[in-house]
């Protein structure tokens, strides 16, 4: 199974192991990492899984869609490095990712 | 001195009360009963992903069962709360039980309206409202077949775009002359009535059932004086509120237990209601009970922080999407507040809003396909903004220039 690691704003790092097939946001819901909301359980309604991608992973990723390039353009603290992480879907090619979660999502 | 929180309900309000009164510092007891055999899940992907079979039932799980354990909530499932004793602050249970409560929080949501008509008993009607009715019904969704669906509102017409996809023969009984009449305004009805019957859903408007024929099987569902034939039939008219227990114990009950700007019962302060099952006055001014996810989890924060001692008024948007096909429909506001629609974008290249307005200021906006116009219009909403109605309507002008 792919691992993901995931740092928090404190810069406290868990590395959890996540199902092909699920989304970098519900390996972070799964495995009670804090800052990710996801209040719509990930069908891009509510822009609460904001991420940072760590830059060496960022071209590894498939590329926005619309709607969350929008989702995104209107989130705070949005940086080149930002992904709604409802919207990854996890594949072997991502293991070792690492991404970081804001504060808050709201 | 608040020791000891009881839930009842273990759904979306339900875990979201857990979650924010530990993140509230309550360190008192907190138990969680559940009707349903399932720790609390996600229900929108059931008439959707979890139907379709690309959504396997763990990922349904609001949290995992760790976060039971690190929240020390006692989660009893499969047990329903049948009765509240207000005078002896207590809550008994189907299995006898009978439990304390310093604080009670009503979560206990809605069950599906049934049909009633001739034959509605037959076997092959299905409902959908939890985890074992999908499981009923998924299996039944076989190529080839025909379903009648019963309601044009949001539960049908997911469902239609669902059967559609797994080959079915799909037919719609809408009994009022437009679908989703009581959730989205005439432009966007008109858009999602198109959309289905281009996907070659079969769409009967102004066409109530008046009774499901067949022996002890369907085989038929008779409609303005016609017969036409079904193998299976889902049924979504509609839910009706779980607030039996809330009404006998001399709450004050609307079409839904009736709470404050706390999320608290005007009648008992040591009682709370959230979610689908509460009637509140919104922040429109219009007294109203909301089924969406966001009510459950903004309200039930709210009680969380009226129980945890620090309350702060339910002021929140109200928003909700739906997902047919490939097409996102997202709403914030509420649109019977409008006295104006101002659309932009063009039906026709299914990217398109409706926005209501109220004095000259935003009331609600329906976006389909048009995530800026949704978020933009949820600020402007919140905001109060006025803005000109010309701008609105002109899509070259940027949402994010709006004001």
């Amino acid at each position: 199974m792919p691992k993901i690691k995931y740092i928090d704003e404190t810069g406290r790092e868990r590395v959890v192991e996540v199902p092909v097939g699920w989304t970098v946001m519900e390996g972070a819901v799964k495995n009670l990492i804090p800052g990710i909301d996801a209040d719509c359980g990930g069908a891009c309604a509510c822009a609460t899984c904001h991420v940072y991608i760590e830059p060496p992973w960022l071209d590894k990723l498939p590329p926005k869609q619309e709607m969350e390039e929008t989702m995104l353009d209107f989130s705070q603290d949005v940086r080149p490095n930002s992904r709604l992480s409802c919207q990854i879907k996890v594949t072997p090619e991502l293991d070792g990712l690492v991404v970081r979660t804001p504060k808050s999502q709201h | 001195m608040v020791k000891n929180i009881v839930i009842a309900g273990a759904g979306q309000a339900g875990a979201q009360a857990v979650f924010t009164l530990r993140a509230e510092g309550f360190s008192g007891a907190v138990t969680m009963i559940g009707e349903e055999p399932f720790a609390p899940y996600q229900r929108p992907p059931l008439s959707k992903a979890y139907l379709l079979g690309t959504f396997e039932r763990d990922r349904l799980f609001l949290k995992p069962d760790a976060f039971y354990r690190e929240s020390a909530c006692e989660l009893i499932l499969g047990v329903g709360v049948r009765a509240i004793d207000r005078k002896a602050k207590a809550v008994a249970l189907s299995d006898g039980r009978s439990l304390p409560y310093d604080r009670l929080l009503l979560a206990t949501g809605t069950r599906v309206r049934p049909i009633r008509c001739p034959g509605a008993e037959l076997a092959g009607i299905h409902y959908l409202r939890g985890i074992a009715d999908v499981d009923r019904l998924r299996p039944a969704l076989r190529k080839g077949k025909r379903l009648a669906v019963v309601g044009g509102g949001y539960i049908g017409l997911e469902v239609a775009a669902v059967a559609v996809k797994h080959g079915l023969d799909v037919t719609v009984f809408e009994a009022m002359s437009r679908v989703m009449a009581r959730a989205v305004s005439r432009p966007v009805s008109a858009f999602f009535e198109r959309l289905h019957r281009a996907a070659g859903v079969k769409l009967l408007l102004n066409t109530g059932v008046a009774a499901f024929e067949g022996s002890g099987r369907l085989e038929a569902v008779k409609a303005e004086g016609k017969s036409y034939p079904a193998d299976l039939a889902l049924v979504g008219i509609g839910v009706i509120p779980n607030m039996e227990i809330a009404r006998n114990a001399g709450l004050p009950c609307e079409d839904g237990i009736v709470v404050d700007g706390n999320c608290a019962s005007p009648a008992d302060p040591a009682i709370f209601a959230a979610g689908d099952c509460t009637w509140h006055v919104g922040r429109e001014g219009i007294a109203l009970r909301l089924e969406s996810v966001q009510n459950a989890i903004d309200q039930a924060k709210h009680a969380a922080y009226a129980m945890a001692g620090r309350p702060r008024p339910y002021r929140e948007v109200p928003w909700f999407w739906s997902d047919q096909y490939d097409v996102k429909l997202q709403i914030a506001g509420l649109a019977r507040g409008g006295d104006r629609i101002v659309l932009r974008g063009d039906l026709a290249s299914r990217k398109f809003a409706a926005f209501h307005l109220r004095d000259g200021a935003v009331a609600a906006v329906e976006a389909v396909n048009a995530p800026s116009e949704y978020l933009v219009g949820r600020k402007l909403i919140a905001g109060g903004t006025r803005v000109a109605p010309e701008r609105l309507a002109d899509a070259s002008v940027p949402m994010k220039n709006i004001v």
